[in-house]
């Protein structure tokens, strides 16, 4: 499971960690062959042909992420390199099976933060079918609290100083095919009901508070 | 007879008063989805007739449909003097109120070609494209190269700046109409580059998108429009 900063350096497009059929019915294989096999393909390829040649060469995708955000002025490279960042980070927030609601630590720190795990989902819910036009809604960690986030295109919370734990894809690409005639809400319930892999938030959530203490 | 005159005139009024309070100080109008001036299966090759349906049916309709609902809570919250109530709309006015006012556009800029659809542009605009962008090619191949590197969602347009009398290209965000770039500006001829104008068709190929849907540009509509602005 990839926490915030092992997301490769390399700019290697990595395959899911399941099939590109193993999370039918709830999302078709044939949107995992575009999403996956296009989509963030291509963000990987443009990256890679992006750097080539300028100061960016060799530097990591955070690094690359963090230096191209620019307050919200992107610069060049910042578009494919945290859309790659966030496509590889979607992938491995869902898993067969996946959804519901958390147990143990992760669904007490929800009860803290959000007064209950059904306050989360709709403040989730919520976040995710508002984001207008393209990007995503997150579930992030900073200051010692969760909190739900939704950026436009391709900003991430890390440009926001928060870190991600969990993330759903609202550009209209991800949920077209199987979710037609524009149901983005039917989408973003079958995500949180069916997809959400919470193994993943737990231990990006312990990264994510291992990082916090070793740097304050 | 005349005490009972007044009475009546009073209630009369008393009736008026309260019906205007019931019915709010003015009423606001409020908008409904324009038909299309086409089939939906009239633009194939170029856009998919299932395109065209769930674009106009679902996508626009729910622009109108969330843009009357901001403007119903706009009215609410300007008769209470509610301003940070009337601040906080803002974002779904223009929202949802661009989005009805950029598709509006979009069916009248295609036509179907037994209609005229992908002629090319004559008289005054023709002229001022090649002037501008040295022939229509030239301006096909620069809007289609903004509009493919267009990232995440938004629209290319062609407009007139009726100040400094000529044309321009330029990109929206989102659906912000093209005046957000420029009080001064006219759109001519808008092309959606939103997924949902292109998913179900040509899926990631948004180039093959632009290629193809110049064969349905109705030029004679943005003469007309150029021709009024001038």
């Amino acid at each position: 499971m990839a926490a915030s900063s092992a997301v490769t350096a390399d700019y290697v497009l990595k395959p899911p960690p399941y099939s590109l059929d193993a999370l039918e019915p709830h999302m078709s294989r044939q949107t995992l062959e575009f999403h996956w096999g296009k989509h963030h393909r291509a963000y990987v390829d443009n990256l890679k042909k992006q750097v080539l040649g300028s100061e960016l060469e060799g530097k990591t995708l955070d690094h690359i992420i963090l230096n191209t955000y620019n307050n919200g002025d992107l610069l060049h490279a910042f578009n494919n390199a945290a859309q790659a960042w966030n496509h590889e980070f979607f992938w491995e927030s869902m898993k067969p099976g996946g959804g519901g609601k958390p147990s143990g630590e992760l669904l007490a720190l929800l009860e803290r933060d959000f007064t209950s795990y059904e306050k989360f989902y709709d403040e989730f819910n919520a976040a995710a079918a508002t984001q207008f036009g393209a990007g995503w809604a997150w579930l992030a960690y900073a200051d010692n609290k969760l909190k739900v986030m939704k950026t436009p295109n391709a900003v991430n919370p890390l440009v926001l100083g928060s870190f991600p734990l969990l993330t759903i894809d609202v550009w209209e690409h991800a949920y077209y095919l199987d979710f037609q005639q524009n149901r983005r809400p039917d989408y973003i319930k079958t995500f949180m009901n069916n997809l959400v892999s919470w193994e993943a938030v737990s231990s990006r959530l312990h990264a994510a508070k291992a990082a916090s203490s070793s740097s304050a | 007879m005349a005490i009972r005159s007044v009475a009546s005139r009073k209630t009369l009024a008393g009736l008026k008063e309260t019906s205007s309070r019931l019915l709010g100080l003015r009423s606001i109008q409020t908008f409904t989805l324009p038909d299309l001036p086409y089939d939906y299966s009239a633009l194939e090759p170029a856009i998919s007739g299932e395109i065209m349906q769930i674009h106009h049916q679902k996508h626009h309709q729910a622009y109108v449909t969330n843009y009357n609902n901001a403007l119903e809570q706009l009215d609410q919250a300007v008769n209470k003097g509610d301003a940070s109530g009337v601040v906080k709309l803002q974002s779904a006015i223009k929202f949802n109120g661009g989005g009805h006012v950029n598709h509006s556009i979009f069916w009248k800029n295609l036509a179907p070609v037994k209609e005229g659809g992908g002629e090319p542009p004559k008289g005054a605009l023709g002229y001022a494209i090649d002037t501008h962008f040295g022939s229509l090619e030239g301006l096909v191949k620069k809007m289609s190269a903004e509009g493919a590197a267009l990232q995440g969602s938004g629209w290319v347009w062609l407009g007139l700046d009726k100040e400094l009398k000529k044309l321009v290209v330029d990109t929206t965000a989102n659906q912000d109409p093209l005046v957000t770039k420029g009080g001064s500006l006219v759109p001519l001829v808008g092309i959606d580059v939103w997924e949902h104008a292109y998913y179900l068709q040509y899926k990631n190929v948004r180039p093959e998108y632009l290629k193809n849907v110049w064969k349905v540009v109705n030029w004679k509509y943005a003469s007309e429009v150029y021709k009024e602005c001038k």
